[in-house]
């Protein structure tokens, strides 16, 4: 992101903090793609993601007026999410996520050989990529797509500083074992 | 001895930061020192590759969930339009202060006397005319329209107790089929459209009763002149 991008999500806020709905407007067409993607990874359920979204953005909306602008906008934003999907996923069944983890085994073991038979390793890396724990998915999402610094995930995950960059490096590691298990020997760690 | 343990301490604190520096997230301080380190060390490069594919699937995997649908605007602004009305402006009573705090500081001494005892005089004069005015009329409410045709809405000025939250409010007003439709006024005051049925003088004194028994959420409340 930007500073020109970062000051005006600042100032969209401090119109929000007064009611302007077009305020509003602009930044959630600004960001709810980017919020929607980080907790669908989260939750893994496209209808789920959607509503939580639309809360996100309903707290950002009564919440602006008490903005301190002591992090970023997006910072902000993803920490409310991150909050809200995993308040939905302790809500949510037993029986369900059993389900879907069962889906999410069946996939991963599957797809790595098929898709290491094409020989495709950009593909076996995006399935061990979903493989990860949602602890280890966050934190890769958070520094590689979100762009978040080490400041802003121990912000985020409300973990500190060096304990961001060790959940980093074990994330890292996992990866490295899942791809090795698929076939691919990366010689590290 | 203490050197080795340092370079290899400093060895292991430049590779924890590959991610953020293949990011672009790293401080001008710290990119440098990552920078420096992979000038002269090729398996920190070769380290440094693997991150850089990381990153790539990433994102690629990322982009690849593709975008709510428009639902989740429609119900976000369907939220906000329910309680839009009611959205807080704290800026309001401080930029009030402050003008009226600098328009007073512009005057001479004598002169805001002359003023404080002409704004007394005012008051004392609207005190007696609305007093007036209450003694003719009789005190309690009265509707704009006529007494006696039934009508389907009625206003009411109304004041939030501070403590009642922006949910407990719009609960409030939807069980009431009530919107608010001005406001906030002065002193957070509100104009309020119920729906009734019924005779204005009937519906009003059932209304009245009805936001009197609900002082948790309605702090005060008078009837609204009527819209022309």
């Amino acid at each position: 992101m930007s500073a020109n991008q970062a000051t005006s999500d600042e100032v969209l806020i401090g119109r929000i903090a007064k009611g302007d709905r077009l305020a509003m407007q602009v930044l959630f067409a600004r960001h709810h793609v980017r919020v929607y993607r980080f907790v669908l990874r989260l939750v893994g359920n496209p209808s789920v993601a959607e509503d939580l979204i639309s809360e996100v953005f309903l707290d950002v909306w009564r919440q602006a007026d008490r903005f301190e602008g002591r992090s970023a906008v997006s910072t902000w934003m993803l920490a409310i999410a991150r909050f809200k999907a995993l308040s939905a996923l302790r809500k949510r069944p037993d029986e369900e996520l059993d389900d879907e983890a069962a889906e999410a085994i069946e996939d991963v073991s599957d797809n790595p050989e098929v898709a290491l038979q094409k020989k495709d390793k950009s593909a076996v890396l995006r399935q061990c990529l979903e493989k990860l724990s949602p602890e280890h998915k966050e934190i890769i999402d958070l520094v590689y797509y979100h762009e978040k610094s080490v400041e802003e995930v121990a912000e985020i995950v409300g973990i500190p500083e060096n304990t961001v960059k060790t959940r980093m490096f074990y994330a890292r590691k996992k990866l490295s074992e899942l791809l090795q298990a698929a076939g691919i020997e990366r010689g590290w760690p | 001895m203490n050197t080795m343990s340092e370079k290899a301490n400093d060895h292991e604190e430049i590779e924890s930061l590959l991610p953020w520096h293949a990011a672009g997230t790293l401080s001008r301080r710290d990119a440098e020192r990552v920078e420096r380190a992979l000038a002269s060390d090729q398996e920190l490069v070769r380290r440094f590759n693997l991150v850089r594919e990381e990153l790539a699937e990433t994102i690629h995997l990322n982009e690849s969930l593709g975008a709510p649908s428009a639902r989740a605007m429609e119900k976000l602004f369907a939220a906000i339009d329910a309680e839009g009305a009611l959205k807080r402006k704290p800026g309001f009573s401080f930029d009030l202060r402050t003008r009226v705090s600098e328009l007073f500081s512009g005057f001479a001494p004598r002169t805001l006397a002359y003023a404080s005892a002409a704004a007394a005089l005012v008051i004392l004069l609207q005190a007696g005319l609305i007093g007036g005015i209450m003694l003719k009329s009789g005190a309690g409410y009265n509707t704009a329209s006529a007494p006696d045709v039934k009508v389907d809405s009625l206003d009411l000025y109304v004041n939030f107790v501070p403590q009642a939250s922006t949910d407990e409010v719009t609960k409030f007003l939807r069980a009431r089929q009530a919107s608010i439709v001005e406001g906030p006024k002065g002193a957070g005051t509100y104009r309020v459209r119920f729906a009734v049925t019924g005779l204005p003088k009937e519906e009003l004194a059932r209304l009245v009763k009805d936001l009197q028994q609900n002082r948790n959420i309605v702090s005060s409340e008078f009837e609204a002149p009527a819209t022309k």
